[in-house]
């Protein structure tokens, strides 16, 4: 259960967003923004980029969630779930390119603390082509996933235990994104029984 | 030198929200409503868990300017605000204050480290769930600004004054705004 009285149904971040109107429409937009804004990287790479970040804060609803989201923008298939899979667990190593490990390295340092990132960490970025812009979005999109994820865990939200759900989850999110009214809607009755729930 | 090129003589945070217009309006707006929206708890207790959790992540600017903003709201008590960053036990604030700070701290060190036995002692002590919910959020949302601040190397004012003057702003006019941030001076 979590710490506080939240509306039932609502996994994750959601419970508490809907507990909380006022504070929800800056932070949706702010994800909005950072993840689906006009940028020159793509939606894929700034999941990839919270992704990794959640993994770091093994936070498992938003690694899950923006994981699922990221692959599905990368086409949806089984070896784009393997991707973030091999991201997580080793960036350095996984098939991306210079400039993305460069980028998640620094998004590595800044989870750890702001005061982590080296200008060799920066100029590493640049030279693999990185502008101040991608530097700036990749810094602040890390930032604000030490955020949610500490409201996510800091709250000890629900969190389904069902691939299914995670898969459906990106799907929306990768279509509808940060501000669309359906992940307001609590999970259907089949979505919440306990063979899919347990594990919290 | 910031890690990225800002525009010269803005401070801290101000840097990077001056080349970033389409999120620093959602940041602002984030920080106006944590911090100065309707609430049960006192901009002043807001701004003191948003000062406890900058200084626990060793964030000088956002522990300066958001302490400055904290002692303007309580009239001036810097001694007040230097005690809660040392040792918020021994500091002259209320038991449900102590309480949301341990939650905050809890907080600042990873969601999963607060426990049921913290949210109960707050509670016991009169805590809310919404001021609950509002000091994980406060302490959240300061574990990205300072990480904002500080991972991009912002340029960090040394002159106390200041910072009294942007706790001034910020407790008096909030964090929607542009015209009053001129870049500072430098003496």
């Amino acid at each position: 259960m979590a710490h506080i009285q939240l509306p039932a149904g609502l996994p994750g971040i959601r419970g508490p967003l809907v507990f909380s109107p006022a504070t929800t429409q800056p932070m949706c937009e702010l994800a909005e923004v950072l993840l689906r804004g006009p940028n020159s990287l793509t939606m894929a790479e700034r999941e990839m980029i919270a992704t990794y970040v959640s993994a770091e804060n093994d936070c498992y609803y938003c690694q899950t969630c923006h994981g699922s989201t990221a692959a599905q923008h990368l086409g949806g298939s089984s070896a784009d779930y393997e991707l973030i899979g091999q991201m997580k667990a080793n960036c350095e190593a996984a098939p991306l390119s210079n400039k993305m490990k460069a980028l998640l390295a620094i998004a590595g340092k800044v989870q750890r603390g702001g005061k982590y990132v080296t200008a060799e960490d920066v100029e590493r970025a640049r030279s693999h082509g990185a502008t101040d812009k991608e530097i700036h979005d990749t810094v602040l999109i890390a930032a604000a996933f030490c955020m949610f994820n500490r409201y996510v865990d800091g709250l000890d939200t629900w969190q389904p235990q069902d691939e299914e759900f995670y898969r459906e989850a990106g799907k929306q999110t990768a279509a509808l994104g940060y501000v669309a009214r359906e992940w307001k809607r609590p999970l259907q009755a089949a979505a919440m029984k306990p063979a899919a729930t347990a594990g919290r | 030198m910031a890690h990225i090129r800002v525009p010269e003589g803005l401070p801290g945070i101000l840097g990077p929200m001056a080349i970033s217009p389409e999120t620093t309006k959602a940041l602002r707006e984030l920080a106006e409503v944590l911090l100065r929206g309707p609430n049960t708890l006192t901009s002043a207790e807001r701004e003191l868990i948003a000062t406890y959790v900058s200084s626990q992540n060793d964030c000088c600017f956002c522990q300066l300017s958001h302490g400055a903003a904290a002692a303007e709201h309580l009239g001036g008590n810097d001694e007040l605000i230097n005690r809660v960053k040392s040792d918020y036990a021994s500091a002259d604030i209320s038991e449900k204050l102590k309480a949301l700070l341990a939650i905050a701290g809890k907080v600042q060190k990873g969601g999963k480290h607060v426990t049921t036995e913290d949210v109960a002692r707050a509670r016991r002590l009169g805590a809310t769930d919404r001021e609950i919910h509002d000091t994980v959020l406060i302490a959240a949302a300061f574990c990205m600004f300072n990480r904002y601040v500080d991972g991009l190397a912002t340029w960090q004012p040394a002159d106390p004054q200041a910072y009294r003057e942007m706790g001034q702003r910020m407790a008096h006019a909030g964090y929607i705004r542009t015209e009053s941030e001129k870049p500072v001076e430098v003496a």
